[in-house]
């Protein structure tokens, strides 16, 4: 009997070519010799102010650079080219949705936007010819961070009244009311800074004009290859069915690499069609930091009335997001803080409402855990000064706010990210808080805060709790083929990042078909493959193209043994499928999928050994057309899944942290996660993503941050003075316990993984510091100097 | 004002994985960028182009060096391995690759070959490392995708599947 391989550590396919230096990332396609027509490279003239109108430019010093082919500007842009791009994901409360062009007609509003786009032989003379672009500038004052924005004695868009491209309000109940009427009253102002996702692989963008099938071929390292190819033939005018788009291997992406489109994904295949060369664009990490994305900065208003025991009555939340120059990619993050800033509680009554604000600087879209990190703080620093103002220990505080197990489904009546209502599928906090108390050793913490008191150091214990909305729909889809050679090819068409995809899918069709694992071959994120697709992004892949596959592979199945029952003159019910022969059960009948692959295609050529061994069975009513009337030839599936909404999948963490009494060093003792995102498909893959979003979570608790100046100018866009965390910053050991409670939404049981690393370490961190330090941290990210200037402060 | 001469290029030959390749390259142009886009060795990879993150580490006589911060002219005095110079010549990789499958030490794949030259080298000079050693012998490389914790495995691992390879001596 094969074993399962769903909820096994199974090793990954994807491994040998990246250990083997035999990865394809984008950057990677067309290179060296003897890749075909020599490729041309891109770089783009980005502009060094925040905010300027640009009164002319003046290219004439740049197409005599030797190797220099092509020069563009706003002014050779035509058709839907010269349009403003899409605002994504229009909203009704988006009421002054602003994008970029192409190529900046006549105004930029922050450092790095695009105005010129320069084609060379190499990048290194690209950049030259970039040098050599002359622009007339009129400097206009900038617009930086929250507070100038909401001052808005300055505008950033002159039709921009304020500076808010949205204000959105939801309520449940009276929270005001609620409040006034409770016992017990709160208030709290918090901020959190500005990060970046920094995957270590750059945007790139690499396109082909194939003159023999009049096709353009595009390679993009995007979140999704099926939006990039909507883009580009609505953009350059083409049919979509001549685009065809390939995403390879992805060099991480964490957000920042999701559509919308990016200026490059258009300019790119622009000039590969007009130079008849393909070209390409590999973004430098500098250009990263000023023309890619950002996220996180928020601040935070919290009023909370609440009951002796903690319990929630009224809770009012009002924020401001600083979502930079431009909205491409519209409202999600700031609507998925106010929705999901609930976490596992149940609010008593709630209102929450937001301005979404412009300000020059660069855009913001969703950064790993996409505005969950916020909420979360927002919420745990509101717990954490409940039970500081009552004098109960935190978890208490936490666990008489809980939806309780048989409360699910529990909808909260409001609208999530993807428009559906906000409605908890499944989970069971009250075991998840048992877990981590016992993993961190929450009862024995005082006793080790005694120790170490009499050595002279300072500890403090901290937690936090979160809920994730993860896939989210419309829909993924798939296609599982088994060729001749009983070989079995997967196709889904939302794309990679380092996930293990290829690995966990291969899992799953291995279980539903009775494969060999090793036999199954799974591409993601080619539009030739599967052209209906939405992309990897909100923890979706796992449960979206996940269901998808198992769906289709189902599919397969049955196809399978209709067929094999009347090969072999067996009743489908007594067949089973094992190492990919389906025999009849009891007895030694028996026959390949490979054989059975031949069977379902009428086309009798002894092709190969599968096809030869085929004769010998003779399949169908020789009085019927070969392929009735309903079927298809060839043994494969198709299949999709859309959900009703999104699945929950929820966690908790604590952390144990060391402050230096002398120089305010922060140091992580311990680290501990408990974490449920339904059914497993991988352990070891499961746990590779906590390990990575609690790093990054840890980032962007003590050290990143975007330290723009007042004229918008960003003074640490390198790896050198933006801090991301070494292995010298994270703990040693990271604590993980599972808990699952299967998603009734689909068939697998599962909910999403990506993201849920990376959500509460700000909370966990700031809770444990304050717990060290004896008085409230309200900002994050905190460095030693932050740490110290606080402690002047509440010195007494 | 505006003519440009063509740049001067230089004849080079460069030593990488045992093959000599001759090249014509400007002097300006970076090791990295001659090893990708020159000779097609994708498998070193760029992420910062300034030094710090450690992707582009290929080894020069066995020692780790930051393929970003050399000329390719300056590198012909060198013996060059990447990382598709790893893997023994049945391309049965070696101790460090095999320990990273292992212990799941790569997640986009993106910093791994950084990695694994770096860590090669690095257990050559200390075969039997401490978890402490692990940890500072991957200290100046950085990995956005997997937290650590399974790449300091990875190297105990490596250093455990060496030690049964070659007997003590
Ligand atoms: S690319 Fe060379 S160190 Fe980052
Ligand atoms: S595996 Fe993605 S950067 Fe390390």
């Amino acid at each position: 009997m094969t074993t399962k391989l769903m909820g096994q550590p199974v090793q990954r396919v994807e491994d040998r070519r990246f250990l083997h230096g035999e990865g394809r990332y984008v950057d990677d396609i067309l290179a060296g010799p003897g890749a075909g027509p020599a490729v041309l490279h891109a770089a783009v003239l980005r502009s060094p102010h925040a905010h300027a109108r640009i009164l002319d430019i003046d290219v004439s010093g740049v197409l005599d650079v030797d190797g220099v082919h092509a020069v563009y500007t706003y002014d050779d842009l035509s058709g839907p080219m010269a349009e403003p791009l899409p605002v994504l994901i229009p909203h009704p409360a988006l009421t002054h949705g602003r994008t970029q062009y192409a190529l900046a007609r006549d105004e930029v509003n922050h450092v790095g936007e695009a105005i010129a786009f320069v084609v060379a032989e190499d990048r290194y003379l690209a950049e030259d010819a970039v040098n050599r672009i002359v622009v007339d500038y009129e400097v206009l004052p900038a617009v930086v961070g929250l507070d100038a924005a909401r001052a808005a004695d300055r505008l950033v868009h002159d039709d921009v009244p304020g500076n808010v491209g949205a204000r959105l309000e939801q309520t449940v109940g009276d929270a005001p009311a609620a409040i006034a009427a409770a016992p017990h009253r709160l208030a709290l102002d918090l901020e959190i800074e500005r990060s970046a996702c920094m995957p270590l692989e750059g945007r790139g963008t690499v396109a082909r004009w194939d003159h023999d099938s009049d096709r353009l071929v595009l390679w993009s390292s995007t979140q999704t290859s099926t939006g990039v190819r909507a883009a580009v033939a609505a953009k350059l005018g083409l049919d979509i069915g001549r685009v065809d788009v390939i995403t390879p291997d992805v060099g991480g992406g964490f957000g920042v690499k999701i559509v919308h489109p990016w200026p490059e994904e258009l300019l790119v295949p622009m000039a590969a069609r007009a130079l008849d060369r393909p070209v390409k664009f590999t973004e430098d990490r500098r250009e990263h930091f000023v023309s890619s994305a950002h996220e996180r900065g928020q601040t935070q208003h919290i009023e909370v009335g609440f009951d002796d025991d903690g319990r929630l009555l009224g809770l009012d939340v009002e924020f401001w997001h600083d979502h930079g120059a431009y909205t491409p990619y519209g409202l999600i993050v700031p609507i998925i803080t106010s929705t999901q800033l609930l976490g596992p509680y149940k609010p008593g009554a709630y209102r929450v409402v937001f301005e979404s604000l412009y300000t020059n600087t660069v855009i913001v879209t969703p950064y790993r855990g996409a505005g969950r990190p916020q909420g979360c703080f927002a919420m745990e620093r509101t717990m954490d000064a409940i039970a500081a103002y009552l004098g109960r220990d935190r978890t208490e505080v936490r666990a008489v706010n809980f939806i309780r197990p048989d409360e699910f489904p529990y909808d909260h009546g409001l609208v999530f990210q993807d428009g559906r209502a906000l409605e908890y599928d499944s989970g069971d906090y009250p075991a998840s808080l048992d877990k981590l108390r016992k993993l961190i050793d929450w009862d024995g913490f005082a006793e080790f805060r005694r120790a170490c008191a009499e050595q002279g150091r300072t500890v403090g214990i901290g937690l936090a709790c979160y809920v994730e909305g993860t896939g989210v729909g419309p829909y993924e889809g798939a296609h599982v083929h088994v060729e001749t050679t009983g070989k079995v090819k997967v196709a889904t068409g939302l794309t990679t990042q380092g996930q293990s995809h290829q690995t966990a899918f291969a899992q799953i069709v291995a279980d539903e078909l009775g494969v060999r694992f090793d036999d199954v071959e799974v591409v993601t994120g080619d539009t030739r493959r599967m052209p209906y697709a939405v992309g990897t992004f909100a923890s979706r892949a796992a449960v979206m193209s996940g269901s998808a596959i198992h769906k289709a592979a189902r599919r397969t199945r049955e196809k399978a043994l209709r067929l094999a029952a009347d090969a072999l003159e067996a009743s489908v019910d007594d067949l089973e499928i094992v190492d990919g022969i389906v025999g009849v059960r009891g007895t030694d009948r028996s026959i390949p999928l490979g054989t059975l692959s031949v069977l379902s295609n009428p086309l009798r050529y002894a092709f190969d050994e599968a096809s030869k061994a085929a004769t010998q069975f003779s399949v169908g009513d020789s009085e019927q057309p070969p392929v009735a009337e309903g079927d298809q030839p060839g043994l494969e599936g198709t299949d999709f899944y859309s959900p009703e909404h999104a699945t929950f999948a929820s966690g908790m963490h604590a952390a144990i942290v060391e402050t230096d009494p002398d120089t305010a060093e922060i140091r992580i003792l311990r680290y501990a996660v408990v974490h449920d995102c339904g059914n497993l498909i991988n352990p070891m893959v499961v746990e590779g993503q906590i390990h990575g979003g609690v790093a990054q979570g840890i980032g962007g608790a003590l050290y990143e941050r975007m330290a723009y100046d007042d004229s918008g100018q960003l003074l640490n866009a390198s790896f050198m003075d933006f801090l991301m965390p070494y292995v010298s910053e994270i703990p040693d050991a990271i604590d993980i316990d599972h808990l699952e409670t299967p998603s009734p939404l689909n068939p697998l049981g599962i909910k999403g993984a990506g993201e849920a690393g990376v959500i509460p370490v700000s909370a966990v961190i700031a809770a444990a510091i304050s717990d060290a330090e004896g008085f409230p941290i309200t900002a994050m990210p905190i460095s030693p100097s932050d740490l110290h200037t606080l402690r002047e402060e509440h010195r007494p | 004002m505006n003519e440009i001469r063509r740049e001067t290029r230089h004849e080079i030959r460069l030593r990488v994985n045992g093959v000599t390749y001759e090249l014509r390259v400007p002097a300006r142009r970076l090791l990295s960028d001659a090893l990708r886009h020159d000779l097609g060795l994708t498998g070193t990879h760029v992420g910062c182009e300034h030094g710090v993150c450690g992707s582009c580490t290929i080894l020069a006589d066995g020692e780790p060096v930051r393929a970003c911060l050399l000329l390719a002219v300056a590198a012909t005095a060198h013996e060059i391995t990447t990382v598709e110079g790893l893997a023994g010549p049945d391309g049965e990789p070696n101790a460090v690759q095999r320990a990273f499958a292992e212990c799941h030490g790569l997640q986009c794949g993106f910093c791994t070959p950084g990695f694994l030259t770096t860590v090669t080298a690095g257990l050559r000079r200390d075969p039997c490392p401490t978890r402490d050693a692990a940890r500072e012998m991957i200290a100046g490389n950085l990995c956005r995708c997997t937290g650590y914790q399974n790449i300091v495995r990875a190297v105990e691992r490596a250093a455990e599947l060496e030690s049964a390879q070659e007997p003590a001596r």
